[in-house]
């Protein structure tokens, strides 16, 4: 393989290559520090007099004496069924001192976008023994449900309580979990590592960490390994795959860094006006397709950055993602765990997964009775706080008591509660059950006569 | 050495969608061929001798130095029988053949038409040699699917007397009629997708293109051949009420666009629609609906294509006097297109990074809506509805700003209402429906001589209730005059019975205007009774606990719901009574 000594320019992570022979768009590159070691980058932008080189890695020790080789092929993985139980660099690399992978195939990792005449809807319920994702935004397999959470809230326990419960109930075909770091802290890893290895999940599971103080850019490739890999797993061996990648907040900051060093006019914001383009290549890389065993179910993280919900990363995503669940700061500050926000929260693909013979045949309008009440019980607590409860009629009286117990015994579980689908749905009509039976409009009379406490006792 | 033009050049330059050719004579918008696996481009800048190309696939692993080949055509759709039923990408390669040649995903460098050109379609004649025919004329029919798919001369030919037409079962590409002249025709012709169709005459949109959702219907009603535009944050409802226009609106024929939004959405439309029925034929809705979908994932050049795509399609349909609507979920999406194409053609960016000419290419399109008259002289419409997705809800941005100054009509979606579960989150109190006074004819004769000024009504007293929360925040809602108080009861009516709609429940997803009407009427029954009752001096809190009215909303869930609708108002009428005379 020929090798240039012709780098012009560095910027940030991009090295610019003069007079090459054509170099392929989108081509893997080798860079060869004079010391020896060889990085990784890939051509974002080639042409007869420069070819535009992002390197994946720290250029720290890349200079004009570095050594260039193009591949001639675009990015690929070695794949295999050995890649369960193994822990891998946010680079793909062994990382638990164990033995290269196997490859069983060589994979582009950039996905080629799933045929929307080949996907299968998603629609199998799956249970998470969390009440406020079960009954108010229900899980269903092939779904991408990100957690919008916020810094230092307990999105990670969050998301391994899931991990550690979710559930098709009934069904026991095999699954895996394909874990994606990008970015977190050393102490967030231990958690998570500690969790896996605790329950067994270790097994089934392939991990690619990139820590903190991996290089940055670095990111840009992990969620891409992590997805071929469980693309891999679900539609080639027919594995049920839950896909968690962790933060993809920092993901982001990768992708404004690499705009920035292009100098690219940015978007809002300064993130690249790409980035929804981008982001997409990433959260549709899930899904079922008809025909095949596996599914692909994508439950990624990010911190919003302030809080705030409007901020480019959760507002794109959201836009792509199915649904999102809120960990609220507010409920976090009223020790409630998990503090996750009905209101903000959705699930999209909630309708076709619940119901009668899915779920229970009461289950959407009690999720549509809670929100509602819950909403206006809430909206209250602003008018108490200017008029006091007295000034309230006792209606409203009602719904601000509402929304306390809703808090309080629907939201609020423990680590290692595990609810199953019919304890959260009575659970709920037990909080309805406190509210006038004529104010519960959102369910139908006869749901309401088979399902609502007073009249189940009455029957009993 | 110079280079010579000729439809044949080699690539420069590659930078993501975005290629540069030289040595190639082009023009503005030709459709070429790029690299060794020919993936299709279309020109979109000339340089001196640059020539810069938009590529509607992946270009990874493509080379400087590997050949561009200029076909001189314009990007088009075929037209003809096989469109109905479809499902297209944003360049029309029908996403079923693309599975069958390459799989579950969508890889690069496969060719695919339009149309098939292999299946044979039966052809009646409508014209007899000997009859002049001129461009748009109608000349045939074929039964496609339930749908009657009309063949016209294109209308890009002039015309002239008819020398032979044919009648039996042709492919698309086999002439079915001769000219004097020589022209020959066949059902299927092609037209560039950037350029509108030509029609006889634009006229005014003044009757309502109704789709048994009621606040659309109800408050901020659409004209068939008008606009409408459906902004909100995410999550809001922008796909649910597409989907759901997509499904009752009373159409003839429905174009609907996935445009850089997401996969599943695009497969629950191709799931459910082959079950549904439209409620006006009692046909499978899918027949006489086309879909167009590039989802997010899929190369942002093809998404830019799609919109033009899917209007072309929508008006060839016009043009056999259809009406036909059109939704495009998202056109912020397709922005988003032009805005990354933009920059990396290194244009100067307006607002928010966007090419200075979002404006022009955004009213550019929904002129393309419209009620007409063809050039066959029959009347046919495309309205068109576009969602639109402004970054964190907030609708001061570009998109939803230019789009604003084009539409007629603006259906605010609202957060703070989807996230308490009120759907369609439209918000009553900042919507808008330009066609109000066009359509009030078209209700008075076709729905009631009561309709305009029940409706009237009803927007008044939710405006009323809006002044009076602000008053309720300061106070609390029992320091209201009883009256007032009342009002606030009327307008929950009117809010949680009329506004509200599940668009998941399998009878409240559709309300015609009867049923809208009824609902309207007993809500406007119980507030004259309630206000009767007051000035008899009943207590407020027995007007509000009025114990008929909670059967009121289990009518918007029950099919035929007249009989309980009538026992009701009956019981009403009795409770009021009785309460009077207390
Ligand atoms: N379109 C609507 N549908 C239902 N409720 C509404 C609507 N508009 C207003 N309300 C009620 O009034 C409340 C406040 O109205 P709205 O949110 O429109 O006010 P706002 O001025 O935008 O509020 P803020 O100042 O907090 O942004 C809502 O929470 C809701 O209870
Ligand atoms: N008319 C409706 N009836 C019931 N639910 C609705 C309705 N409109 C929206 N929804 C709910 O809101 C969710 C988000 O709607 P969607 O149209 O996908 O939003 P957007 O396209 O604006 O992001 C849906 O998944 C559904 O749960
Ligand atoms: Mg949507
Ligand atoms: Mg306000």
């Amino acid at each position: 393989m020929k090798e240039y000594r012709t780098i012009t320019q560095i910027a940030g992570p991009l090295v610019f290559v003069g007079k090459t022979e054509p170099v392929g768009y989108g081509e893997l590159v080798n860079i060869v520090q004079s010391d020896g070691t060889m990085k990784r980058g890939q051509v974002l932008d080639t042409s007869d007099e420069i070819v535009v080189v992002q390197v994946f890695e720290d250029t720290r020790g890349i200079g004009r004496d570095s050594g260039i080789r193009f591949t001639g092929e675009t990015i690929k993985m070695p794949v295999g069924r050995d890649m369960l139980g193994r822990i891998l660099s946010g680079g793909g690399k062994p990382k638990d001192g164990g033995p290269d992978i196997v490859p069983e195939k060589r994979l582009d990792i950039i996905g080629a976008a799933i045929n929307p005449y080949a996907r299968a809807s998603p629609r199998q319920f799956i249970q998470t023994g969390i009440s406020t994702i079960d009954a108010t935004n229900t899980l269903v397999r092939g779904q991408k449900l990100p957690i919008f959470s916020g810094s230092g809230l307990p999105h990670n326990e969050i998301a391994l309580q899931i991990a550690r419960q979710s559930k098709v109930p009934g069904s026991d075909e095999e699954f895996a979990v394909v874990f994606a770091a990008m970015g977190i802290t050393k102490e967030e890893e231990n958690q998570f590592m500690a969790d896996f290895e605790r329950t067994g999940a270790l097994e089934h599971a392939v991990v690619f960490l990139n820590l903190a103080d991996d290089p940055a850019v670095e990111r840009i490739v992990t969620p891409r390994l992590a997805l071929t890999t469980a693309e891999y797993l679900a539609f080639e061996l027919g594995y049920h795959v839950l896909v968690i990648l962790t933060d993809m907040t920092n993901y982001c900051e990768a992708l404004r860094q690499i705009g920035a060093a292009r100098e690219e006019v940015p978007g809002r914001r300064g993130y690249p006006g790409y980035m929804y383009t981008d982001l997409a290549s990433i959260y549709e890389r899930a899904g079922i397709i008809k025909g095949k065993k596996g599914s692909v179910t994508q439950f990624s993280i990010l911190t919003m950055p302030g809080d705030d919900i409007t901020h480019p990363i959760p507002d794109l995503s959201g836009y792509i993602t199915e649904g999102q669940i809120v960990v609220s700061r507010e409920l976090h500050r009223k020790g409630i765990y998990p503090p996750i926000n009905v209101l903000p929260s959705l699930s999209r693909l909630m309708n076709l997964g619940i119901g009668d013979k899915m779920t229970r045949e009461d289950h959407k309008k009690v999720s549509d009775q809670l929100y509602a009440a819950y909403a206006e019980g809430n909206d209250l607590r602003g008018l108490v706080a200017i008029v006091g409860k007295d000034a309230l009629s006792e209606r409203d009286r009602q719904f601000l008591e509402f929304a306390d117990l809703f808090e309080g015994k629907f939201v609020r579980q423990g680590h290692y509660e595990d609810r199953s689908i019919q304890e959260s749905l009575d659970l709920g009509w037990e909080l309805l059950a406190t509210l006038p039976e004529e104010q519960l409009v959102r369910i139908d009379r006869d749901l309401i006569r088979k399902y609502h406490p007073k009249y189940r006792k009455q029957g009993a | 050495m110079e280079v010579k033009g000729s439809n044949k050049g080699t690539l420069k330059r590659i930078s993501g969608p975005v290629v540069t050719a030289v040595g190639l004579d082009a023009h503005m918008y030709d459709v070429v061929k790029v690299g060794n696996e020919q993936l299709m481009g279309e020109v979109i800048k000339i340089q001196g001798d640059n020539i810069i190309i938009q590529v509607y696939e992946d270009t990874s692993g493509i080379r400087p130095g590997e050949p561009v080949e200029n076909t001189g055509l314009s990007l088009a759709v075929e037209l003809g029988p096989g469109l109905l039923t479809s499902i297209y990408d944003g360049i029309q390669r029908p996403l079923e053949v693309l599975m069958d040649k390459m799989g579950d995903f969508i890889e690069r460098g496969v060719s695919a038409p339009g149309l098939s050109h292999e299946t044979k379609w039966d052809f009646v004649p409508t014209k007899k040699a000997g009859d002049e025919v001129g461009p748009g004329t109608i000349i045939g029919e074929v039964q496609e699917t339930n749908i009657l798919h009309r063949i016209m001369v294109p209308p890009n030919v002039k015309g002239g007397r008819i020398k032979e037409i044919k009648s039996g079962s042709f492919t698309v590409e086999e002439t079915v009629c001769v000219l004097e002249d020589g022209t020959q025709l066949q059902m299927m012709h092609k037209w560039p997708v950037r350029v509108p169709r030509p029609v006889t005459e634009k006229k005014n949109p003044d009757i309502p293109l109704i789709t048994g959702q009621r606040i659309l219907d109800g408050l901020f009603p659409i004209a068939k051949g008008g606009t409408a535009a459906i902004p909100g944050p995410f999550g809001s409802g922008k796909t649910v009420t597409q989907q759901a226009l997509a499904k009752w609106s009373d159409a003839e024929i429905v174009v609907y666009i996935g445009c850089g939004e997401r996969g599943n959405e695009m497969t629950e439309v191709l799931t459910e629609f082959p079950e549904l029925e439209d409620p006006k034929t009692g046909k499978p809705l899918m027949e006489r609906t086309v879909l167009i979908a590039n989802t997010s994932n899929m190369p942002v050049a093809a998404r830019e294509a799609s919109v033009y795509t899917g209007i072309t399609i929508a008006e060839y349909f016009r043009d056999m006097g259809y009406d036909v609507s059109l939704m495009a979920d998202s056109t912020s999406r397709w922005a988003e297109a032009m805005r990354e194409i933009s920059s990396r053609l290194e244009e100067m960016p307006g607002e928010e990074g966007y090419p200075a000419y979002l404006a022009a290419r955004l009213s550019e399109f929904y002129e393309r809506a419209g009620r007409v008259e063809t050039l066959d002289h029959e009347s046919g419409s495309v309205t068109v509805i576009g969602a639109v997705s402004p970054p964190g809800g907030d609708f001061s941005e570009p998109v939803t700003q230019n789009t604003l100054r084009i539409v007629k009509v603006f259906w605010a979606l609202d957060a703070k209402l989807s996230q308490r579960r009120h759907f369609p989150a439209i918000n009553w109190l900042n919507s808008y429906s330009l066609y109000l006074d066009t359509l009030h004819d078209w209700y008075d004769q076709n729905v009631s001589a009561e309709w305009n000024t029940i409706r009237a009504w009803a927007m008044e007293v939710l405006q009323k209730e809006a002044e009076l929360q602000e008053i309720v925040q300061l106070v609390g809602s029992d320091a209201l005059p009883d009256e007032e108080q009342v009002t606030i009861e009327v307008a929950r009516m009117l809010r949680e019975i009329f506004l509200q709609q599940n668009a998941f429940d399998p009878v409240d997803t559709y309300c015609n205007m009867e049923k809208q009407y009824d609902i309207l009427k007993t809500i406007r029954l119980y507030a004259d009774g309630a206000y009767g009752a007051q000035k008899a001096g009943v207590a407020t809190a027995q007007i509000v606990a009025l114990k008929a009215k909670n059967d009121l909303p289990q009518i918007k869930f029950t099919k035929d719901y007249k009989a309980d609708l009538e026992k009701i108002v009956a019981n009403m009428d009795a409770e009021f009574k009785a309460l009077r005379e207390a």
